[in-house]
This record gives C-alpha cells, sequence and structure tokens, in this order.
C-alpha cells in the first residue's frame, strides 16, 4: 500500500479553495478504499455511538486515514424505535466521527445499509467532496423484550395496526406465496440457511454460525408457517464502516482500490397488500438502473460475487431472481446444485449473509457491502472465493416488502 | 460546472390544525402544485424523489413506507433524510451534481398537531444514559443557551422580543402563515417565562404543511423554467449532541454551513452579496445568533440591527420576509425547506404584499431545533 502522508491531503484535495473547479469535473468516478466492522452479537455491552466509533475506527485505519482526512459524513441506521432515541442520526454523530463535519442520515428501513453507500457514491459523485465516511449502526438489544415490539409501529395505523401484525407473519405470507407460485418445498429453502450459516464459520464477527443440516431447519420451531426458527436471521448489535473517495484520492491511498460500478434503488408502493408477492419487482428495478449505470448487458455472465438481502433464507433466492441473476423460481435449484456456494460458478453470500454473520439491519447492508470490498480485494481470508472475481454486486431490501438498493462494486 | 436550479415549488399549508387532511392529502398537495408549477409529470420526468422525515414526530416507525404512492414516486428512486428540509434539498442537489439525474424531487411536511406530546417526544432525543434521567423538558436548552448568547454578545431581552414583534407583523403579510400577528414589545416581554430568559411568545408555535420542491440540472431547468432559481452552493454541519461539550455562544454549526455554502458559491463578503436571508427563528434570539453566525453581521450586532430595523422588510438586510417560524408556525423537519420556499418567492417576484425590492441572492438557513447543533445553508440567486 503506498502512504499517502508524503503530501498533506488535505492541500492537494481543496486545490487551493477552487471549489467550482471540482464541479467541473461532472461525473465522477467513486471507489472504496477501507473497510471496518465490528462483531455481531445479541447484546453489545457498548453503546450504539461506542459500535459507530470502533467501525469507523476500523474503516479509517484499514487504509491508513484520521478524520482530519475526511470531508463528510454519511450514517445509516434504522428506526430510531430499537434505541429509544428520537433523532437517532443526531444522536450518534460524534461516534460516527462527524463533529463539526457535513453530516447526513438517511434512511430507507432495511435497506438502509446499501443505500448509504448510495449516499456515500453521491456525496462523492456530486463532486462537493472528494471523501466520504459512511457508517452504519444498529443497536437492536435496548428493545425490550424483544426488538419484533419496534415492529409493530411500522404498519399503516388505520388498516393494519389494529390487527397487530408482526414481520415473522407477513413473511410467512410472502414466503407462502413464493413456494405455492414455483411450487416448491421447505427443503428447497432450508438449503440456503444451511449454506449461509456454515459459510459464517469463516467469518470472525459471526453471531450464528453453525454447522447444521437440512433436516435440523426443518425440525426447528415453527414460529409462522412455513417460518420456522432457523430460517430467520437473529436480532444483533453492530456496526459497520466503509471510506469511499474520490478518483484522484484514491490512486493516492491504494494500489487496488474498489470502484462503484453502479448503484440503483427503488421503492415500491405501500399498500403492500394489492401487491403479488410471489416476486419482487422493486428489486428488479432496482437493480436495472445499477446494471444500467455500469453498463452490464447481461448481469448473469458479469456479476461475479453476490451478496442479496437474507433476512429469511427464502429472501435469498426471491432476491437472485429479482436481481435478475436466476430465473423466476428457478434459483432454488441453483442453490441445490451448489452453483452460490462459495466454490460454485455465482458465490451467493459468501460472508455467511445474514443468517450466517447477524442482521443488525444497516450493519448488516453495509457489511455486505464490505465483504464484496473484501472479495474483490483478495482479503477475505478464509472465505475468499475461488478464481478471482472482479465484479461483485450487494443488495438491500426492506420497509413493507418494499424496497430494493443495490450497489456494483468492481475493480 | 453542471448548474442545478430549483424550477417548480409547491406547498400545503400552513395552518395550526388540519383536522380536514391527512399527512397524505398534505404532501399530495404540496407535490401536485409543485409539479403544476414546474411543469413536469412525476411519473415520465422525474427520476428521484427524497423525503424528509423522522419516525417519532411520525409516529411510525420506518416511516418512509409511506412516502411514494402520494408524490407519485411508486417503483422509482425514494428515499428518506431523516434531516431538516434544507438537508432533504441537498440531497437532491447532490444527486442532480452526479450527472446521473436530471429532475429530482424534495418534499417535507409537519403533522404536528397530531402529536399529543411534543415535548415528551423531544425529551425522547436527548443522550438516554447522561441526560434523559434528569427528566428535565427540554426547552431548559433554550433557555441556558439564551442566557449565555446575551451574556456573551451583550444583547439584550429587548432586542430578542423585537425580533418576535416584526416576524410576527411579517407573517400578516403572508396568507400561508399561521401566527401573523401584530404584537408590542411589552406584550412580548410580559409573557409568561418558560425557561428564563426565554418567554412564550420568543417561541414558536407549531404549524400543519407540506412543501415540495422540484430540482432540474441547467439545461433542463433552463427549457422548464422561464426563471429558474440557481442554487448556487450548500453547507451544512453537525456540531455533537453532547450538551457538555457544545459551543452555548456561537452556533458553530451554522459558521462552519455557511463557511462551506460561501464557499460553494464563491461568496467572499456574505455582507455585501447576500441581499435577504431566511434564517431559522425557532427560538427568537436564535434568529439573531445565527445572522451573526452566518455572517450577515459582526458578533453581537444583530441585536442593534434588529432594534434600528434594519432587518424589516424595508431595511437594508430583511431577515425573515415570510415572517419566520414565529410567523409562519414550526414546520418540524420542514421549517428549513419553509425558509428556502420563502426565498424562492421572493427571487421569483411573487412575494405579494411582503415583496422586497432588487432582490437577487438570498440565504436559506434551517436548524433541527433542540437538542441538536444540525444546521444546513443554501445560497440561492436568480
Amino acid at each position: 500500500m503506498k502512504k499517502m502522508r508524503d503530501v498533506p491531503l488535505r492541500e492537494a484535495q481543496l486545490c487551493g479553495d477552487n471549489w467550482q473547479g471540482r464541479l467541473a469535473m461532472g461525473m465522477r468516478k467513486v471507489a472504496v478504499v477501507g473497510a471496518g466492522m465490528t462483531k455481531f452479537m445479541r447484546r453489545a455491552q457498548e453503546t450504539g455511538r461506542e459500535l459507530a466509533y470502533q467501525a469507523s475506527k476500523m474503516a479509517l485505519d484499514s487504509c491508513e486515514m484520521t478524520l482530519d482526512d475526511i470531508d463528510s459524513v454519511a450514517l445509516g441506521t434504522a428506526p430510531d424505535a430499537f434505541d429509544g432515541v428520537h433523532m437517532k442520526g443526531e444522536y450518534l454523530s460524534d461516534g460516527a466521527g462527524a463533529w463539526n463535519k457535513p453530516y447526513m442520515r438517511c434512511y430507507v428501513g432495511g435497506g438502509t445499509g446499501v443505500f448509504a453507500v448510495i449516499q456515500g457514491w453521491y456525496h462523492v459523485a456530486s463532486g462537493l467532496f472528494d471523501t466520504c465516511l459512511v457508517v452504519c449502526e444498529e443497536k437492536m438489544s435496548s428493545c425490550k423484550p424483544h426488538p419484533q415490539g419496534a415492529f409493530l409501529t411500522i404498519f399503516d395505523h388505520t388498516t393494519e395496526r389494529p390487527l397487530k401484525p408482526n414481520l415473522v407473519w407477513i413473511f410467512a405470507l410472502e414466503m407462502n406465496r413464493y413456494m405455492t407460485v414455483h411450487g416448491l418445498d421447505k427443503k428447497d429453502i432450508a438449503r440456503v440457511a444451511v449454506k449461509n450459516k456454515r459459510n459464517a464459520l469463516d467469518h470472525p464477527c459471526a453471531q450464528v454460525a453453525a454447522d447444521i443440516t437440512v433436516e435440523d431447519v426443518l425440525n426447528s420451531e415453527v414460529l409462522a408457517w412455513p417460518v420456522q426458527r432457523l430460517d430467520i436471521s437473529p436480532t444483533s448489535d453492530g456496526a459497520a464502516a466503509i471510506v469511499m473517495v474520490a478518483e484522484h484520492v484514491a490512486k493516492r491511498i491504494t494500489d487496488n482500490p474498489v470502484w462503484v460500478k453502479g448503484v440503483g434503488w427503488s421503492l415500491d408502493t405501500a399498500y403492500w397488500t394489492s401487491r403479488d408477492l410471489y416476486y419482487p419487482r422493486y428489486v428488479e428495478s432496482a437493480a436495472r438502473m445499477a446494471y444500467d449505470m455500469a453498463g452490464i448487458a447481461e448481469p448473469r455472465k458479469e456479476i461475479h460475487i453476490v451478496e442479496p438481502y437474507d433476512p429469511f433464507d427464502y429472501k435469498e433466492l426471491h432476491h437472485l431472481e429479482g436481481l435478475l441473476l436466476a430465473d423466476k423460481g428457478d434459483a432454488a435449484r441453483l442453490t441445490a446444485e451448489g452453483v452460490t456456494a462459495r466454490d460454485g460458478n455465482m458465490p451467493v453470500c459468501p460472508s455467511g449473509g445474514m443468517l450466517g454473520v447477524g442482521n443488525p439491519i444497516a450493519a448488516a447492508g453495509l457489511m455486505k457491502v464490505s465483504e464484496i470490498f473484501w472479495q474483490l480485494r483478495g482479503e477475505a481470508g478464509k472465505r475468499q472465493v475461488p478464481g478471482q472475481p472482479r465484479t461483485g454486486l450487494a443488495q438491500s431490501w426492506g420497509d413493507l416488502m418494499q424496497v430494493g438498493c443495490v450497489a456494483i462494486l468492481g475493480i | 460546472m453542471r448548474e442545478v436550479a430549483i424550477v417548480g415549488v409547491g406547498h400545503s399549508g400552513f395552518r395550526s390544525i388540519t383536522p380536514d387532511m391527512s399527512y397524505k392529502e398534505l404532501m399530495y398537495e404540496a407535490a401536485a402544485r409543485a409539479y403544476e408549477d414546474a411543469g413536469v409529470d412525476p411519473r415520465r420526468d422525474v427520476q428521484s424523489f427524497v423525503s424528509v422525515a423522522e419516525d417519532f414526530n411520525e409516529g411510525t416507525s420506518i416511516f418512509d413506507e409511506y412516502v411514494p404512492d402520494q408524490i407519485g414516486g411508486v417503483l422509482k428512486p425514494v428515499h428518506t433524510i431523516p434531516g431538516d428540509g434544507i438537508h432533504g434539498l441537498i440531497a437532491a442537489y447532490m444527486q442532480v451534481l452526479t450527472g446521473a439525474m436530471d429532475v429530482v424531487m424534495v418534499e417535507a411536511h409537519s403533522k404536528a398537531s397530531n402529536v399529543l406530546t411534543l415535548t415528551d417526544v423531544v425529551a425522547y432525543a436527548m443522550d438516554p444514559i447522561y441526560n434523559r434521567p434528569l427528566g428535565a423538558n427540554p426547552v431548559f436548552i433554550a433557555g441556558m443557551e439564551m442566557n449565555r448568547y446575551l451574556h456573551h454578545t451583550g444583547t439584550t431581552e429587548e432586542q430578542c422580543a423585537q425580533v418576535v414583534v416584526k416576524n410576527r407583523s411579517n407573517g400578516f403579510l403572508n396568507p400561508s402563515a399561521a401566527y401573523g400577528a401584530s404584537l408590542s414589545l411589552d406584550a412580548v416581554l410580559a409573557s409568561q417565562p418558560v425557561s428564563y430568559p426565554l418567554k412564550r411568545l420568543e417561541i414558536s408555535s407549531h404549524a400543519d404543511g407540506a412543501i415540495v420542491m422540484v430540482l432540474a440540472s441547467g439545461d433542463v431547468a433552463e427549457q422548464l423554467s422561464y426563471l429558474p432559481i440557481w442554487i448556487r452552493g450548500v453547507g451544512w454541519c453537525n456540531e455533537t449532541p453532547s450538551l457538555e461539550t457544545r459551543d452555548w455562544e456561537g452556533a458553530t454549526y451554522a459558521r462552519k454551513a455557511a463557511e462551506m455554502a460561501y464557499r460553494v458559491s464563491g461568496i467572499r463578503s456574505p455582507r455585501l452579496e447576500i441581499d435577504f436571508a431566511e434564517v431559522d427563528d425557532t427560538f427568537a434570539y436564535k434568529e439573531l445568533q445565527h445572522m451573526e453566525a452566518l455572517g450577515l453581521c459582526r458578533d453581537g450586532e444583530a441585536g442593534l440591527l434588529v432594534e434600528e430595523g434594519a432587518t424589516e422588510l424595508d431595511g437594508d438586510l430583511p431577515i425573515n420576509p415570510s415572517g419566520g417560524s414565529l410567523g409562519v408556525g414550526h414546520l418540524l423537519d420542514a421549517s428549513g425547506l419553509a425558509r428556502v420556499l420563502e426565498v424562492v418567492l421572493q427571487l421569483r417576484g411573487e412575494a405579494g404584499e411582503r415583496q422586497l425590492e432588487d432582490a437577487e441572492t438570498g440565504l436559506a438557513f434551517g436548524w433541527r431545533s433542540i437538542p441538536t447543533t444540525s444546521g444546513a445553508a443554501v445560497v440561492l440567486s436568480v
């Protein structure tokens, strides 16, 4: 790695106050140059601020930068109801290194983790900034007795909330619909949980890595049929952070930057009860936007590794189809045939995903982007996929089965 | 340089209560007016949508779920910024600057009348470990800061009260303002102290409403509008959420936000180059403190300017011609966008009875209210 301390970064960046000159560059290339994450765990002793600090510090250290080099900070964190802190973005700001800096929080429910990267991208691509620290934090354990309680308040106050629905309940509807339309068996879906939890055994930050079998999943407690305990990711505390920079800065910091090739996001109607849940059309819409920006015409050939959002095992399959990486109803077959294994043709969730590593909502999305970053740089250690992947895709999903966020990274 | 302009604005409200309209209807009305104003079809022309909202103010977690339908954003890029309205505007501005988007909209709204326990909600923004156990009404932060500000700058309580008299009287000329009033200085000074030296009438009252703006890149803006309002520069800054270590005197967040905005817009002498400003006046003293922090006058000078009438509609440096939050009503996180709205209307010459003469460059500044130190500024020109 090149040392960047030879020339003071800030001096070179500001080009003598010529901000308008920098704006003239138009569409700028944006690189990810550093990443860090805390361990994901059921209950962290640290406060949310401390988690955010730890992840930011690791990300900065990984590319030998300090807060002085950071022009702006973007934060992603999901509902305030978890922490019980109003304006949680403000509360977390100094933990995320935003003291006396331009700082903005973005929010698209469960999709926030990958959206934070999109926000970091437009901070830098706009030309207003050369560097942006992107931090995602979630502390779900503050919500007692269980974070599921916070989700009672996400539903429409007039038409849905009186029914007291929870997330497992509505995702059971979606999973059922998906299985019915495509004639899938629970066994076809349980393989995803087995694969991801096994992949996570190699992840040092993993919360629920395990070597289990399909039978274990099928025999686990039924929560809301067809959802069983081992079909679901856990609730977690944790944080992740990445450093995003403009091209000229990236070239001075590192020999192997990972470029943001394309981003896309899309939000479907709030009236989820009026949609056919078997297919995530919003993910397709976001994916098409990202492929378009990245100039990808044949995603199945050009995307080498995928980190789709997998809070439930069926969601990985659902999302692979939405991302146009599998035919509708065909993702389960790919899993059964090992195509999506770490040594398969198209490794999916080589990190272990949220089913294995854990699911601190926003931080889990950023963990997926970090995994792509490490995989493309060949720094994923025991999780490294074989061959030399050049392009990876991370995707997150959230709200009322409603939002898709996609980031495509490449070297 | 890729230039960005505001080509359409629309708002609904502002009223102290809106029992006849849901937040969705407020948003719909504002969006429909803004699209009409800009001459765009949201389904065809608008490429990205930014909404500004905080969960606790809405009473719904993951509030962005309920955004797309009423603004025409279904199955399109939509996201939420939990920040001030100007943060949302900046997010939209940055998206256009990237070159990936040409037309982006921003929306902010307030349905404050739905919140029965607003003070309790604000109390939830306090540090849960260090501050919340004290159980204090969060307005004490404003009282303490006002005290410190008066002590530090020599500004008087009368000068702060004069801000209220001016803004609520400006509100009288603004048909959208909910709290226009003709008050005497004595009436303000005699109003009940809430947290010494802050008095009841120096605290803006809440209002309901929604604001939508449509932003477009330079060439598209020229096609869409005969009078695009150009965004010359933006700046924003967070100081610290910690009450114990923040700057209680000089609104550092405003100073730094303004420094950035002036740097981006190439403004070297704000006092000469800014014709008028809409600055946050959630509390009367905040208008003065923000004027100084924004470099519109020297430290300690804002009180004198108000006293002399320099910040009135016919003064040298009109501040808050709309009536500000004191006159229009505090719109929660939409307040910042209400400041921008007035700057746009003034620059277009559409401000009616409160129209300023020769207004060519205006500044809008929003603050996220207690207990934050988060502010955002935008400089606009014809």
